[in-house]
């Protein structure tokens, strides 16, 4: 009886576990052991493993080195330093404002509601058409109206300078909605009171933004932050539909990580190398998540 | 007393230029779909199309088996969204009320693999599906929604709060483990399975990497695929461009429509995935 119950609770353990067992072994724990050791070899993709004949060509760390000695992983990490440089405080200051806005009690509130989320349910792949042809130097609204105020507007995608700040543009107005929805939770959050003991105090609206609200909100801050730098170095989409005339942006001024690895992978057919690009792409983004959860002691505040 | 931080007029200054920039590329998109393609480009520029013309709309369909890709991205982003949703419900289940040895270290290794990007995996999956011979195939396309550590994460941390009562009094009643997972934990966790099948078929619905490394055939192509691919071959038919960009949001947003509350839930949910 107490083996049956026990054969029983074995089976159902089995059922119930198998589908997603099998996939975390076929879909991620073997195919990243394959990928480290992809990483060592060099290895086209297509042609037969024969390990006696040297194929792939085993090259230890090869790759790696090669990849950190080569000028345009520095360059590529330099696009997304400038992304990201342009990006997090842009991102911070619309989504707050977003978060503002939809927290106030107006006429039409309901529909500024759904405005917002509309780009964010919006596919990349679209949003980033009608951002490539918003952006067109003659032909796009944006220059029109930059025009329209007597600036002549730069050339955005067709501009080495430009392409990033226009993918910038278009991230922003993509993402804003998203983390308006995390700020506004967070801004709900805080209790009323200590804005009212600031104000009875004479505190002015800046200073109880400054000292009372933003640290208040900090927690929401901080994983906006962490979330939008695994984003920047995750960039695709974007680039590929906005600037993808060939070589991603003039002169390859919007090549990124994860358009590198692509490349590499499916266009150059170089497994290894795009592989052992994949791995720095996890240290990056696991180093910049850990610094940022070592300073977060300095300026989050969890306490309520 | 409301919890803004700072004066309602300098904001209503700010809610209507936010909502142009939001406004504007909708705009754009709208009256350039209705635009013919000698009407594309003039400066000044046009922001109401002279003539409207709705040939752009039936045009993308004779240059693109379009149908055929609206088709498969509906079939895809279904498909995908039952798989995980029931894969993970029933790992959950396991995770979250039938105790055995080693339980939550293999949970701790599902929740691992959420930190490792998936282009670390995207290679190694394509190498081993292509020796499957499952290129291009919606199979090899769906496969991996098998196992979405996310999903696990979600309907565990909801299906904890289910009071064992409920499992006790089932199992008096001479109830299986199935019958207590389909009778009383699915019921149970509608809430959050709702939520995540949001999430999940907008996700699908909306992907543009996994697609563009396996499918190449154009008949298999989904929408956001579809579009990439035009806008490599018809890269200044913007008319076109825009009114397939159009199209493709459409079931999105009638959803979003009808399942606002659920969708606002699953963005909140979403973020803590990132």
């Amino acid at each position: 009886m107490q083996s049956e119950i026990q054969r029983n609770k074995l089976k159902a353990i089995l059922f119930f576990l198998s589908p997603s067992i099998l996939g975390l072994l076929l879909f991620s724990l073997i195919p990243m052991v394959f990928s480290f050791l992809l990483s060592l070899t060099k290895w086209d993709g297509l042609t037969r493993w024969n390990l006696k004949a040297g194929i792939p060509n085993i090259v230890g760390f090869g790759n790696f080195k090669e990849i950190l000695t080569d000028a345009e992983f520095w360059k590529v990490l330099g696009h997304t330093s400038y992304y990201i440089v342009l990006y997090i405080p842009l991102i911070l200051i619309f989504s707050l404002l977003v978060a503002n806005l939809l927290n106030m009690d107006f006429k039409g509130i309901v529909a500024y509601r759904v405005l917002f989320y509309i780009p964010v349910l919006t596919s990349w792949v679209a949003g980033a058409l009608v951002w490539k042809w918003v952006l067109n130097p003659l032909y796009g609204p944006l220059n029109e109206m930059l025009r329209f105020i007597g600036i002549e507007g730069p050339g955005w995608l067709q501009d080495a300078k430009w392409a990033m700040p226009g993918i910038v543009l278009a991230s922003i107005w993509k993402d804003m909605g998203f983390f308006g929805l995390i700020f506004l939770g967070a801004l709900r959050g805080i209790n009323i009171e200590y804005i009212d003991a600031a104000r009875i105090d004479g505190a002015n609206w800046w200073q109880r933004l400054m000292k009372i609200t933003l640290p208040l909100i900090s927690p929401a801050i901080f994983f906006v932050i962490v979330i939008s730098i695994i984003n920047s170095f995750q960039l695709f989409p974007q680039i590929m539909i906005m600037t993808e005339g060939g070589n991603a942006g003039p002169h390859g001024a919007t090549q990124v990580m994860v358009e590198r690895i692509y490349k590499y992978a499916f266009k150059y057919f170089k497994m290894g190398y795009a592989v052992a690009y994949s791995w720095l792409l996890f240290v990056i983004i696991f180093a910049f998540t850990m610094l940022q959860v070592k300073l977060q002691k300095r300026w989050v505040h969890y306490d309520e | 007393m409301s919890k803004t931080i700072a004066k309602p007029i300098f904001f209503y200054l700010f809610a209507s230029l936010l909502a142009f920039f939001i406004l504007i590329p909708f705009f754009w998109m709208i009256s350039t779909s209705l635009k013919s393609y000698g009407a594309l480009m003039s400066i000044p520029i046009r922001w109401i199309p002279e003539t409207i013309s709705f040939k752009s709309y039936a045009k993308v369909f004779v240059i693109f088996p379009f149908a055929r890709a609206i088709f498969n991205s509906a079939f895809v982003s279904v498909l995908s969204t039952v798989i995980t949703i029931l894969s993970a419900s029933m790992a959950a289940y396991v995770f979250a009320k039938i105790r055995f040895k080693g339980r939550e270290r293999l949970f701790l290794v599902v929740l691992a693999t959420m930190m490792i990007p998936s282009q670390v995996t995207v290679i190694p999956i394509f190498l081993v599906l292509k020796k499957l011979g499952l290129i291009n195939t919606f199979t090899g396309l769906i496969a991996p929604t098998i196992f979405n550590a996310f999903a696990i994460f979600m309907l565990r941390q909801h299906m904890k709060d289910i009071p064992d009562d409920f499992i006790d009094a089932a199992v008096i009643d001479g109830a299986s483990y199935f019958r207590i997972f389909r009778s009383v934990i699915l019921p149970l966790s509608m809430p959050i399975i709702t939520i995540l099948g949001v999430i999940t078929f907008m996700g699908a619905w909306n992907d543009y990497f996994w697609p563009l490394v396996i499918l190449y055939d154009k008949a298999k192509m989904t929408l956001s695929l579809a579009l990439s691919q035009l806008n490599g071959q018809h890269t200044d038919m913007y008319n076109i461009l825009m009114a397939g960009s159009l199209l493709s949001m459409i079931p999105i947003i009638v959803i979003y429509i009808f399942a606002q509350k659920y969708f606002m839930s699953g963005l909140q949910l979403g973020g803590i995935k990132g």
